[in-house]
């Protein structure tokens, strides 16, 4: 029963890695850029959550619920402030502003909530559910994590197949000018984006501390490069593909410290990452850009 | 008047793209912009579409200064392009191309409307469900039409719809724009391809490095010398 615990938990980690790849990769398809700052996002979502739980006393559902807007809103701040009057710009300058932002984000965690780290309390409490007549216990948090993943990741594919406003986002992904022409206010489309990927970071922060309680301003920064990292491993822009690259991550990263070493397990995953891309240039799911005829 | 553009003055960065054109398209007519490859078409379709905007100049739209609105805004009032190399979008569906092209109607989409495509396009019909970047040449351009026509544009501009087109299909092609005119729809249509552009045309002007170098009827155009020794291979 070991075997199936580690791969539970795998599967947990993986899918908080999924869920951040998910902001990744739909900002990337359609940004063509790589918020470097989407992490620390998902470190204001628990902040958020942790002061709306702890210290006003609110019930959890609604802490998740203040996380989620106030991550909205200061994706689309971000988006509006820092990458919007970039958009003709180089996309090293770009880059070079995500993770200025990224480090904005954190000092001001900071400031505003000190270094000293905070325990984050479970927002499904700490409970076991028993299996096998208690032979595998499996906890709150992971059952939770693992749902949670699935709903998004089936409410995400439902809505940028079948709604009008999901379409868009796909061609606007695809050609932002012949989308223009079509009528679609890309500006308005690519802050939708931000808006959905910041409010899904603020429920993976959630998750991730109810599982690791330590909440410290730089807790979203290694999430965030496992995610982003997921996101290319599963091609970057699919949205199947950064589920699948997060859970894939997740489980050779909890295989790796278990069976190989604890201090190795981040370079075997690294290693995966690489053969991969070697053998798949574009990731697993990744799309071979084709050329126009 | 549909369209009027006054002196326009259009730049890439430094480059001085259009020198001050200016012509006019009046409803129910078929006017064509010819020139050779790097003349200026296409940044001056790009610029009535208001996806670019000129340094000065004037452009209307059925009697609204536009020259300074947002592309996005143009689809909504009528003026629908289908740009220089079809730009479908590859990755999605025929139906979902023309569900994009319908985007600026609000709730549910007419089932008529994907009929009056398919009524001119059958070909499409058979592929409604097919991924666009799965058809041929000949099918994308034809989608790309499609598209456009899912807005109920008053003015249809076209962007070399024959580039690349083997000849019978840009017979087919030609005749369905002018199928377009005949059921009602305004048609700006740029070409290098003169000989064609010039039959179906009532008017057409004539551009060179970013200025208009001549402009007439179609007819007048066809029998004139420069146009048949620039253009006409004779
Ligand atoms: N993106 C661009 N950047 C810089 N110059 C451009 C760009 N697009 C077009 N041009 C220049 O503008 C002029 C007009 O181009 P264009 O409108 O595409 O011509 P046409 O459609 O008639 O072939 C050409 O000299 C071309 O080199
Ligand atoms: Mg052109």
């Amino acid at each position: 029963m070991t075997f199936l615990n580690y791969l539970l938990s795998g599967i947990s980690l993986g899918s908080i890695y999924a869920i951040i790849a998910l902001g990744y990769t739909m900002v990337y398809g359609i940004a063509k850029m790589l918020n470097f700052a989407h992490g620390d996002v998902i470190m204001v979502g628990a902040y958020i959550c942790f002061f709306a739980v702890s210290r006003f006393a609110l019930p959890p559902l609604v802490g998740v619920l203040a996380a989620m807007a106030v991550c909205t809103v200061l994706g689309i701040l971000v988006e509006r402030l820092a990458y919007k009057p970039l958009r003709a710009a180089p996309s090293l300058a770009v880059l070079i502003t995500a993770i200025g932002v990224s480090y904005f984000l954190q000092n001001g965690a900071q400031l505003l909530w000190t270094p000293n780290p905070k325990v984050f309390s479970s927002v499904v409490g700490t409970g076991r559910l028993a299996l096998f007549g208690g032979q595998l216990t499996v906890s709150y948090v992971t059952i939770t994590t693992i749902v949670s993943c699935i709903v998004i990741m089936v409410a995400l594919t439902l809505f940028t197949g079948n709604t009008k406003m999901g379409k868009a986002m796909r061609a606007c992904s695809e050609d932002k000018g012949a989308a223009q022409l079509m009528g679609i206010n890309v500006n308005s489309t690519i802050s939708v984006t931000f808006a959905i990927g910041s409010g899904l970071a603020a429920i993976a922060g959630v998750l991730l501390c109810s599982a690791y309680p330590n909440l410290v301003p730089t807790t979203g920064s290694m999430p965030g490069i496992k995610a982003f990292t997921a996101a290319v491993f599963g091609g970057i822009g699919s949205i199947p593909g950064a589920f699948l690259g997060g859970l894939l991550l997740g489980v050779i990263e909890i295989f790796a410290k278990a069976y190989i070493s604890t201090q190795l397990s981040d370079a075997v995953v690294f290693a995966v990452l690489i053969v991969v891309l070697l053998v798949k240039p574009t990731g697993l799911l990744g799309k071979q850009i084709r050329e126009k005829v | 008047m549909m369209l009027t553009v006054e002196n326009i003055h259009v730049y890439y960065g430094a480059i001085h793209a259009i020198k001050g054109i200016s012509f006019d398209v009046n409803e129910g007519e078929v006017v064509a912009l010819i020139g050779a490859n790097g003349a200026g078409k296409s940044t001056t379709l790009q610029t009535v579409s208001g996806i670019m905007h000129p340094r000065s100049g004037k452009i209307t739209f059925l009697g609204e200064d536009i020259t300074h609105t947002d592309g996005y805004k143009l689809p909504a009032k009528g003026l629908a392009q289908v740009p220089e190399g079809r730009r479908i979008f590859l990755q999605m569906t025929v139906m979902e191309n023309l569900e994009m092209g319908a985007y600026v109607q609000k709730g549910k989409v007419p089932e008529a409307d994907f009929e009056n495509v398919f009524s001119h396009f059958p070909r499409l019909k058979e592929r409604r469900s097919q991924i666009a970047g799965t058809l041929s040449g000949g099918e994308q351009q034809m989608l790309a039409m499609g598209r456009a026509l899912m807005s109920h544009p008053k003015l249809l501009m076209l962007d070399e719809p024959s580039m690349g087109l083997a000849p019978i299909l840009v017979e087919e092609i030609f005749n369905i724009i002018q199928e377009f005119h005949a059921s009602g729809t305004t048609i700006l249509l740029v070409e290098q391809n003169a000989e064609m552009a010039l039959q179906i045309a009532d008017r057409a002007y004539v551009l060179e490095s970013g200025s208009i170098a001549l402009s007439g009827t179609g007819a007048e155009l066809a029998q004139s010398d420069e146009i048949k020794k620039a253009y006409l291979g004779g």
